[in-house]
Formats: structure tokens, sequence, C-alpha cells
């Protein structure tokens, strides 16, 4: 497991994209795979746009899931975004240079 | 009697027939569709678009070569409004860069390229075609383009021993999958398996090599390995189960439940130009015969096996016990391994050789 800096901003990795809102069920595709997203894991994919940073996800989240220990919230994004990592769904964007190299 | 139908996850589009490489061991069945045959941009959009109402997530364009549809571009533009995630299965040719980016805009999503080895010589026996330098060139291409990219080595006796080149090939380029995939023994390969099929120690040593390649690559390069089910104790939860997964359509628009079942006698395949592709995936009788377990024989209906490979491949059973109900004989606990065993005992014959040249049977192009 990858567990991402607090600094770095998610980006889903080539050949992984979010399908289309109105869809009758929101799938992220990966190259031979696919995940069905509902609720956390489809707010927390919907801000892998290599802008907000992990830090930024884990206080939007907070905010949506405020009735929920911030800890714990905090923990379960740091290992779900490890884990899609792993999948190779999402590259961890360090610094502003590699966000402008990236972009393509 | 019948099982309700589970929603289908990937159309596989057999596009075409046609291909510029004529590959010993291709999937295709040994009876080709003629291009005259094969269906309109029109009746493939409506078909991505069926699939989709019923659920399919993916389509993967294949033939033959996709690339010899000359409105491959329109298709890839088709299948995306439909909302699907779309995978070009290819050999590379015929390409120029021009025509990949133009493909690329349309919204392909994966390329999966297709490589008979790592030497130039030897692939280009295997495919009967002066095709390995334009897949380099391919690759070249690729490296600066955003779009998944995953190698599939086709592996087999004569090229098993250049694991380590084709490691080296994949890990120059910008693939994120290297998938090395046994040949699976039907059609073509079935005719040609006495000088495919690995030996016993080849397999094992390069097991051994690409288990410690996908330690080294672990987050880099993901490294899928498929071993001949030949040498395996349990059969391949074949399609992950007759008409569970997948649907595939044959270039003159026939849904099957797998590229090889027309094979299999009695079998009545229904055409999408008749009836769309969630009735055919649910209604249709060939759909219908092998889905569930009503159908399995024993040792299969009382193993507890039997919702992890579903018995094993029907087509595979009729090809080696002209049996399509048989437990598949690849499985130890089948009464027909004996027949499996037959066949890799004289592949590890000790006068099994690479070093003579076979008389390949070549697959042919369709009129």
């Amino acid at each position: 497991m990858s567990t991402p800096e607090l600094s770095s901003r998610p980006r889903l990795a080539v050949g992984c994209r979010l399908n289309e809102k109105g869809q009758p069920s929101r799938v992220l595709h990966m190259p031979e795979k696919a995940l069905r997203l509902s609720g956390p894991s489809l707010e927390i994919v919907e801000r892998c746009d290599g802008d907000r940073t992990v830090e930024e996800i884990v206080a939007d989240l907070q905010r949506i899931y405020s009735k929920a220990d911030p800890q714990k919230v905090k923990d379960d994004i740091l290992a779900y975004l490890a884990r899609l990592h792993d999948d190779r769904a999402l590259d961890f964007v360090s610094n502003q240079a590699d966000r402008s190299a990236g972009a393509k | 009697m019948t099982s309700a139908a589970p929603t289908p996850l990937a159309l596989i589009a057999e596009l075409t027939h046609r291909c510029p490489l004529h590959c010993v061991y291709c999937s295709n069945p040994t009876e080709l569709t003629r291009r005259a045959d094969e269906l309109s941009t029109d009746v493939w959009s409506r078909v991505f678009r069926e699939a989709a109402e019923a659920g399919v997530l993916q389509v993967d364009f294949t033939g033959g070569e996709p690339l010899a549809r000359p409105d491959l571009t329109e298709l890839v533009r088709s299948a995306r409004a439909a909302g699907l995630y779309v995978n070009l299965i290819t050999s590379g040719l015929p390409l120029e860069e021009a025509r990949l980016d133009e493909l690329l805009q349309a919204g392909l999503d994966h390329i999966q390229l297709s490589f008979q080895g790592a030497r130039e010589e030897s692939a280009n026996e295997i495919s009967g075609t002066k095709a390995h330098a334009q897949k380099l060139r391919v690759l070249d291409w690729l490296r600066t383009r955003p779009v998944a990219l995953t190698l599939n080595f086709v592996i087999h006796r004569r090229n098993i021993d250049q694991i380590p080149e084709m490691l080296a090939l994949g890990e120059s380029s910008s693939a994120a999958r290297i998938e090395f995939a046994n040949v699976q023994y039907y059609g073509w390969a079935f005719q040609n398996r006495e000088n495919l099929l690995p030996s016993r120690d080849q397999l094992d040593r390069s097991m051994e090599l690409l288990k410690r390649a996908e330690e080294r690559l672990r987050g880099k390069i993901h490294v899928e390995f498929v071993v001949p089910d030949y040498y395996a104790k349990y059969p391949k939860a074949c399609m992950g189960g007759w008409a569970r997964k997948f649907v595939l359509v044959t270039p003159d628009g026939d849904a099957l439940p797998c590229h090889a079942a027309k094979m299999i006698p009695g079998l009545q395949f229904e055409n999408l130009k008749d009836r769309s592709l969630g009735e055919i995936w649910e209604k249709s009788e060939a759909f219908q015969k092998f889905r569930g377990e009503e159908w399995m024989p024993e040792p299969c209906k009382s193993c507890d096996r039997r919702d992890r490979d579903f018995g094993g491949c029907r087509c595979q059973a009729f090809l080696l016990t002209a049996d399509a109900t048989a437990t598949d004989p690849v499985c130890s606990l089948a009464p027909q391994r004996p027949l499996v065993d037959a066949i890799v005992a004289s592949a590890n014959r000790p006068t099994a050789t690479t070093l003579v040249q076979p008389n390949w049977i070549y697959r042919p192009n369709p009129a």
C-alpha cells in the first residue's frame, strides 16, 4: 500500500474515467475492470481531478459526513486512495510542475 | 429449468474476420465470415446502445483486425456515445499516426497491442506476415499519447523462452500492463497444438521468471500470466461462466456466449439483425443452455468448486470428448482427463523438439 501525501493531488490515471452523470449507476472504468461507485466512494473519486489536494478532499468529506468521526473519515479516505493507486487507477501528482507536465 | 439472466458486463465485438496476420493460434473459428456479410456501421451502433441498455459497461473491439474496418473511428465514437468504455484489441496494422490520433480523439480508452514474440524473425513466422517492425513503430507512437496500453504476448512452445526479452520490451514502453497469455487450444491453435504446447520444464521456468518480474514491477507495471489449462489441476472459469458476463457478436451479427461456441452442434444462435441484444441475452436458447448449474453432470454437480469454475469450458469439453455437457477434461476430477494427459505426454516426449521447422497450418483471410 502506498499512502498518499496530504499535499499531493490525486488524478485518475490514463485509461481510467468516471462515466457521465445521469447514467443509471456511476462507474469508474479502468482497463479490464470497472467499479460501481456510490456514496463516499463516488464523492472521493469525483474529487480526484489532479487539482484538489488529498487534504482538501478529506476536508470536503468530513464536511459532508459531519456525523462521522473525522479521524475515521480521514483514515478511510487515505486507505481508499492507496487502494486505487495500487490498482493503477490513480496518480498522485506531487507539485505544480508535475501538474502542468501531466496535463496533455 | 432456466436460470434468471445475470447482467452482462462486456460486449466482445468481432468487427471483422479480415486480418493482415495469419497467426497459427488464431482464436477465430475455422469457418470465417466474408466481408460482404459484415454488419454495417448503423447496425453496430444500435448493438452498442442495446448493450449499454442491458447493463454492459465495456466493449472490446476485436476481430480479425478491427483496423481493417474503414469505419472504426465512427464505431469508437458511437460506442462512447452509448456510454461504453472502449477497448481496442489490435495487431497494430494497418495503422498510421494520423489514424491513431483520430481513434483517440473519437474516445478510445484502452489499446491492447498484440505481439507474437520479442524477436522479429520468429514473431513473423508465427503471424505469417512481416508485422513485427510495424508493431514496434506503433509502440513508439503510443509513448507520447494519452491512452491506456496493455501489451499482449501470446505464449507457446516456440517463444516461451523469450519471456525476459518480452519483459524488456514492455518495460521500455508506456504500457501499464503486460499480459502473457498461453495459447488456448481451439480452432487454429488446436490444429497446431503439437507445435505450440510448451513442455512442463518450459512452463515451470517461465512461471518462476514471471513471479519474480511481478514482484519487481509491482506498482509500475501489472504483469498477468495465463497458464495453458492443459497443465492445470482445475479448469478455467471460461468466460467467467457461460452467459454470465460476456456476449460476443460475430462480424455478421450472431450473438454467442464465447468465441468458439459455434463448434458445439445443436445450438441455435440468434442474429442481432432479427432481435435485440437484451432479448437474445435473456431468452435465446444458446445462452440458456449452459447458464447456471442445471446442465451439470457429476462430478461437477456436487463439486464445491462449481460456482468458481462453472464446470470449465463447454467448447473444450466438446472438442476433446465430443460431448459438450461433459466435465471439462482438463479437470483432474474429470473422468476423461486421460485424453488431456495423452496430449501433455506427447508434448513432453524427449524427442519433442523446437529445432525442426513445423508444418504450420496458417489461418487464411476470408473472401
